[in-house]
């Protein structure tokens, strides 16, 4: 395996060797767990970890509420009930996999975001970050289908506004429409393939998720300074980085656990916090709920689909360049699929030499910027489709795209870096110098 | 720290106020319930008089068919005796496809669907209604005041008025001023089309008056006090499980932070010797 130098397993025991000649297994996960792992790395490094453990969660929760769970339109809502008041410890699963969710979302957002700052995208991580874009977009696909079905209100018509987005599809809209549903409507075919897709998926991003880390533990981790670990031989590496077992295995686990209280907080104290109360009411095709708001985490990207309306000039030109075909709602959906297409484009789009935005003094202030803007237009998600939202849904979506589309590429040009240091180890010598006998020089983490 | 951001990025731009309005829905009275909170639980005895009004008052319309009868033996629940619930569930009829017949329900069935098919099933309403939003509607409050629901089912039973002088003699149904989603007469609305009055006409009549039912633990039974033991009832009814739950939650919070004090001090340890070297090149 390339990579960073370091020692690998040597089968000890007759046995050992046994099995290393005909199945390197337990080499593997030798090699896995003791990777060097670049020794400055900070608290942001931690969401991995928490985000692996998310997918355990929810995958070992899903598949006990499968057992008791019913895919029919008219025993699904019923069937919820039941595990919430009959299946020992129902209530408990079911709360703990409808708020591992937002978990979910939580770390994936803070993960992508490090990413965004620290340059984890960048020359030679570009496939990492492109796995994790096709996870992410993969999770958001999971988490509709699953929202869809408990089957009450919310569901149902969160699930008819969504794919309702396929229909408008030029020419081939309505064809896609039907195939993904089953059927004209949002019916017990839609509620089934949902069902068996929300069952897959899963699995499918346990698959990436190997692929993700096969990928940078090849490039090896990137770090807050951006440096590479020097790869000339073992002792130097050394000097760089730490192995991952046991230094960043307890580091990441105390994380963990902290979240854990704070979610476990949550799952016990106010599990329906973050749901919408429309949702205990059974789904009914005949009457639409006064506002059909997705959960909290799809909200950035609605609150850009609602933006484009065809009162926007840029979508008004869009639409009388191609004579129509590109209608408001077309273009809302281009903006929405293109909003996460452009930040798998970012390995790309980012000219600048430099890695680590901790030596870029202007990318820092449209960095923090991009965050508001995210929090600004999760908010915005949640409101009315009226004015003054609209208006603000609509700088706050064009900043979204300037930032990748104008801003990165210019920045790199533009922007003079401050200097960066040489190595790992002297920025972190920097952090914690060496101590003299009197050791009163150390700093506090 | 998101929610820090999210609360200085509304405050800047000045949007606090719409995002109260978007909450919608008219006033909501925040009742003290005894099961806000991380520590609250139920009140056994005002699930029993709540079911008592739900069953001489809400039965006649109302179901609750998600809800199996036996979990009313249930501890943390109204916690009737085994023969009670037994006696309770002979009260109602239910259809056995085995014998193509009604017979008397027993313990392992569910009670009964709304008799009126315009009333909704009961069952999960008290979480099927969100009374109030908290600060920006962000609803943190419902760490400690739960989200509202129980507090809107008792306004909406309480807040019967007088119709306004707008409103025609025959308009059909009763004037709630907590209840937003009934019919509005045009006379009382303005040339935009918005209400001028509070609240809107609902279907169903007025269910309670002063002194309708005679509670075995002497409790006042004015529409105020009665209102809340039934919110409270369907509050249990929505989520019997509640008092496990926050026990579980409690457990696990104070397992965990045991646990990271313990992890934080591994850690500590660990990395003492990368941290903090010493002499001249260690």
């Amino acid at each position: 395996m390339a990579g960073i130098p370091h020692d690998h397993y040597e089968p000890k025991t007759g046995a050992e060797t046994w099995l290393h000649r005909r199945l390197p297994i337990v080499g593997l996960m030798y090699d896995t767990l003791m990777i060097p792992t670049p020794k400055n790395l900070n608290w942001m490094w931690i969401w991995g970890i928490v985000l692996t453990f998310c997918l355990v969660l929810q995958i070992a929760t899903g598949i006990v509420l499968a057992m008791h769970y019913t895919p029919h339109v008219d025993m699904a809502f019923a069937s919820i009930e039941h595990i919430m008041r009959n299946v020992n410890g129902g209530d408990m699963l079911r709360y703990v996999h409808m708020n591992g969710a937002s978990l979910f979302f939580l770390a994936v957002y803070a993960h992508i975001f490090r990413g965004l700052y620290y340059g984890s995208y960048k020359e030679p991580r570009e496939i990492t970050w492109i796995i994790g874009i096709l996870i992410f977009v993969l999770m958001m696909g999971t988490a509709f289908m699953g929202y869809v079905l408990p089957w009450g209100q919310m569901s149902f018509w969160g699930a008819t506004v969504i794919t309702g987005l396929f229909g408008a599809i030029p020419f081939i809209g309505e064809p896609i429409q039907t195939w993904l549903l089953g059927g004209p409507a949002v019916d017990n075919a839609t509620l089934n393939r949902f069902f068996s897709l929300h069952y897959l998926l899963p699995f499918v991003i346990a698959a990436l998720v190997a692929v993700h880390i096969w990928a940078f533990h090849t490039t090896g981790n990137n770090n807050p300074t951006g440096v590479e670990v020097r790869r000339g031989s073992k002792e130097e590496a050394e000097k760089d980085t730490v192995p991952f077992w046991p230094y960043y295995v307890i580091k990441d686990v105390f994380a963990l656990v902290v979240i854990l209280a704070v979610f476990f907080a949550i799952v016990g104290f106010m599990p329906n916090y973050l749901g919408h109360p429309d949702n205990y009411i059974e789904a009914n095709p005949l009457s639409t709920p006064a506002h059909i708001v997705p959960e909290w985490y799809f909200l950035p990207f609605y609150a850009i689909l609602r933006a484009f309306t065809g009162e926007v000039w840029v979508v008004q030109i869009a639409s009388f360049f191609t004579g129509g075909i590109i209608d408001a709602k077309f273009f809302g959906v281009l903006a929405m699929f293109g909003a996460i297409a452009v930040m798998a484009l970012t390995p790309w789009l980012d000219t600048s030499s430099v890695r680590s935005g901790k030596y870029r003094p202007l990318f820092k202030w449209w960095f923090w910027l991009l965050v508001i803007d995210f929090v600004v237009l999760t908010w915005l998600g949640a409101q009315p489709a009226e004015e003054p939202y609209a208006t603000f849904a609509l700088i706050a979506s064009a900043y979204w795209f300037a930032y990748f589309l104008v801003i990165l590429p210019l920045l790199g040009v533009m922007e003079k870096p401050l200097p960066q240091p040489e190595t790992i180890e002297e920025d972190f010598d920097a952090h914690y110098p060496v101590e003299s006998d009197d050791a009163s020089s150390a700093p506090a983490e | 720290m998101i929610r820090k951001i999210t609360l200085s990025a509304i405050a800047a731009l000045g949007l606090a106020s719409p995002a109260l309005a978007a909450g919608g829905g008219g006033h909501v009275h925040d009742f003290k319930f005894s099961f806000e909170g991380p520590f609250g639980s139920y009140d056994q005895m005002q699930l029993q008089r709540g079911l008592q009004i739900y069953t001489e008052v809400c039965a006649a319309c109302h179901g609750l068919k998600y809800v199996p009868l036996r979990t009313l033996g249930d501890e943390g629940g109204p916690h009737l005796p085994d023969d009670q619930v037994r006696a309770y569930s002979e009260f109602y009829e239910v259809f056995d496809a085995e014998i193509d017949d009604f017979r008397p329900a027993k313990p392992t069935d569910h009670f009964p669907d709304s008799a009126l098919e315009n009333a909704p099933d009961l069952s999960m309403m008290a979480k099927a209604r969100a009374g109030f939003h908290g600060p920006y509607g962000l609803g943190i409050n419902q760490f400690f005041r739960g989200m509202g629901g129980p507090e809107y089912i008792a306004t909406l039973l309480s807040s019967y008025e007088d119709p306004p002088a707008c409103a025609p003699e025959d308009f059909e149904g009763f004037y709630n001023t907590a209840f937003t989603a009934g019919g509005i007469p045009d006379e009382c609305k303005d040339d935009h089309g918005h209400s001028k009055v509070e609240g809107s006409w609902i279907a169903m009549a007025p269910p309670l008056e002063d002194d309708l039912i005679e509670f075995a633990d002497h409790a006042p039974a004015d529409v105020e006090a009665m209102s809340q033991d039934v919110a409270a009832f369907l509050m249990w009814a929505a989520e019997p499980k509640m008092n496990a739950r926050k026990e579980a939650g409690f457990v696990a919070v104070v397992f965990l932070v045991v646990l990271s004090v313990l992890l934080y001090l591994t850690n500590k340890s660990i990395w003492a010797a990368i941290k903090h070297r010493k002499g001249p090149d260690a």
